[in-house]
């Protein structure tokens, strides 16, 4: 941290840049597993479904040569994983934790399995192109920080607000804090848990399916086996960091991305730090934060609980 | 984390003591899970213009059809079958454990740096002090987020997650610099591997011409020591019932922050020990990408031998073949062996939502049981 050439103007500019940008995925992650979440369900497969997401944006880019195209595909692709998701942990059940492990395994070896037979070697796509926002992104400095990004950086940006809204200003936000709550009260008052929970679910999986199409069509532009490496869970962790709300979340993706784009930035400048060891900082700084922030009071009362009727 | 719904009282004594009546429904839910992922997997073969049959022929056979096959099954299910008894122990009292990777790690590295500093050793001395101190690190590696989730409440899927994250690049830090083979680096190499470990922490290959070494030995006589001290200890009898109903068992008195840390430590101990075996069994030194995903595969092996540290045992074998099996079949058929991991994937999520079949067939038995 000694070495000064991290702390010069367009250094600073690159660095803070750069974390607006990496918190792309992790704001789609984190703020539909939120959603999800708010139902009580933890879904603990979001890093699988965003495999899947990422290929299948990619592979239909690729071979039909339109990013939207892409965009689609991989929001189908989480919703098909939401299904699997809602059937296995809310129709039948199952232990939570457990059946999102099964998701993420299984998101896992399938985005493998087909990137291999269906692309086999690295090949990259067109992506999404940065686009400077008129005005906005001719202002000093922070033009450069925040609007000159691609159309995923602000779509991620607009999920945060619009998931607030919903979760705290219309009544199917205030159904799914109910489910998520006290199901058995919502449902002797007409709520069906199921049908909320499916839906808060699915919603939830569609997103974790953008967070990855953006990760392969907006910023890396390619698919690879793994390529999320574990970004789904950290999307989980800053659902409990920001205490279910958007805008928290939000603030914890970019704390979270802001030093990924440090050690980043600190690799690129030979800063004298072992690589490997600032790349542990964000994981440390996670759990530290995590032991810290209290949210246990905004946790979910119902979270991981299946609903059975006449149990409390 | 709140876990199984529990009925009631009837039914928490019922799973508190250990039924052999149930033994057959315990079998017969798993393998039928299993059935139905392999279905799913062909299916998807078929999709993917790949002929299933010649594909789980050419599984089986590399997996079974020769003695090289059966004995590396047993390699892979010896770390399965440590991962697995140390999920058992954390699973059963309700702390889900999915820091495996960060634990194996932590006993590989500990393994490696402990047998290397003290080389000069005589092996009866030396082989046993690096299993205990890869045991202990696996432990340091749980026992973090444990004490973490009994003092402040940190979600401990979160924190072993995180772990996980941190004993990853601990160990490509250590391996770029401090742990690097010195011979790697004379030849310019650099290959990101350790320095050969002295020859007397080898542990003894059990067939001659094949990688099949004591640990697979060790592994199974420590599954019976976990089904001993689950079920016949005091400490793990507590182990169990904290995770059967937290607040009853606190209101019996049993100190539950305690007990969720014990099994977290636990766990990570057993992990730790796959770490070990893997080096001084199977490759002698450590490499990058050691743990081969056996923090999740141990999980689905525990899970789809009913949690249960002896049922662990013939699971942990069956996923060992199905991924010898699978390196074979893409070898012979050119079909990815990431089939299987989708395969395990499915696996765990049926085996985790027929739960609720045997839920209700054990709780109509109870119910008949009972007279009413």
């Amino acid at each position: 941290m000694a070495d000064p050439t991290i702390f010069t103007v367009p250094a600073t500019i690159g660095i803070l840049s750069s974390a607006v940008r990496l918190a792309t995925p992790y704001l789609f992650a984190a703020v539909g597993e939120a959603i999800c979440q708010s139902s009580g369900v933890l879904n603990l497969g979001v890093d699988g479904i965003m495999l899947l997401g990422a290929y299948a944006g990619f592979f239909v880019t690729l071979s039909t040569g339109s990013l939207w195209l892409g965009v689609l595909a991989a929001m189908v692709v989480g919703l098909l994983m939401g299904l699997l998701m809602s059937v296995i942990s809310v129709s039948l059940k199952a232990e939570q934790g457990i059946s999102g492990i099964g998701l993420y395994m299984f998101g896992l070896g399938l985005s493998s399995l087909l990137f291999k037979v269906t692309v086999g070697t690295v090949k990259t796509v067109v992506g999404f192109q940065p686009v400077k926002i008129p005005i906005l992104g001719d202002i000093p400095i922070l033009g450069e920080i925040l609007f000159q990004h691609s159309l995923a950086v602000y779509a991620a940006f607009l999920v945060v607000p619009l998931a607030w809204w919903f979760l705290d200003k219309t009544t199917w936000g205030l159904k799914i804090k109910a489910v998520g709550h006290t199901p058995a009260a919502a449902d002797s008052l007409g709520v069906s848990v199921l049908r909320v929970r499916y839906a808060s679910v699915c919603l939830g999986a569609v997103l974790a399916g953008l967070a990855g199409a953006s990760l392969s069509l907006a910023m890396v532009n390619l698919f690879q086996e793994n390529l999320t490496a574990g970004m789904g869970f950290i999307a989980v962790a800053l659902v409990y960091f920001g205490g279910w709300r958007p805008v928290a979340i939000m603030g914890g993706a970019l704390l979270f991305s802001f030093m990924n784009a440090l050690q980043l930035w600190m690799q690129v400048l030979a800063v004298k730090i072992p690589s490997d060891i600032a790349v542990m900082l964000p994981y440390v700084l996670t759990i530290a934060v995590l032991a810290v922030a209290h949210n246990h009071e905004r946790e979910p009362i119902s979270l991981n609980k299946p609903f059975e009727r006449g149990e409390h | 984390m709140s876990s199984h719904k529990i009925g009631g009282t009837s039914e928490v004594r019922h799973r508190l003591t250990f039924d052999w009546k149930d033994v057959g429904l315990r079998v017969a839910l798993p393998l039928m899970a299993m059935l139905a992922a392999m279905l799913i997997g062909a299916a998807m073969l078929l999709l993917l213009k790949a002929n299933a049959l010649h594909a789980y022929a050419a599984l089986l056979a590399g997996a079974f059809g020769s003695v090289y096959g059966f004995t590396q099954s047993l390699v892979k299910a010896t770390p399965l079958l440590l991962v697995g008894l140390g999920i058992c122990i954390s699973f059963r009292a309700s702390v889900i454990n999915i820091g495996g990777e960060g634990q194996i790690i932590a006993g590989a590295l500990m393994a490696t740096w402990f047998s290397l500093a003290f080389r000069t050793w005589p092996g009866w001395m030396l082989l046993p002090a690096t299993m205990t101190m890869g045991f202990l690190a696996g432990a340091a590696w749980g026992f973090i987020p444990g004490i973490l989730k009994a003092r402040l409440s940190v979600n401990e899927i979160l924190s072993t997650v995180m772990m996980n994250a941190i004993g990853i690049q601990l160990m490509n830090f250590l391996l770029r610099g401090p742990l690097i083979d010195p011979a790697g680096v004379r030849a310019g190499t650099f290959l990101h591997q350790s320095e050969r470990l002295p020859e007397q922490v080898w542990l003894p290959r059990l067939v001659p011409q094949t990688l099949l070494h004591a640990g697979a030995i060790i592994a199974v006589l420590l599954a019976i020591a976990v089904y001993i001290f689950l079920w016949r200890t005091t400490i793990g009898y507590r182990i169990r019932a904290v995770g059967l109903n937290r607040d009853a068992s606190r209101y019996s008195g049993i100190n539950v922050p305690l007990y969720q840390t014990l099994s977290l430590t636990l766990a990570g101990g057993f992990a730790g020990l796959a770490g070990v075996v893997e080096v001084i069994g199977v490759q002698h030194r450590l490499l990058e990408g050691i743990t081969s995903g056996y923090g999740f595969s141990g999980i689905v092996a525990a899970l789809f031998g009913g949690l249960h540290p002896l049922g662990t045992i013939p699971a942990s074998w069956l996923f060992g073949s199905l991924l010898v099996g699978a390196d074979k079949m893409q070898r012979a058929v050119q079909v990815p062996s990431a089939l299987i991991d989708t395969v395990l994937g499915l696996v765990v999520m049926f085996v985790v939502g027929s739960a609720l079949l045997s839920r209700r067939w054990a709780a109509r038995r109870a119910l008949t049981a009972s007279g009413s």
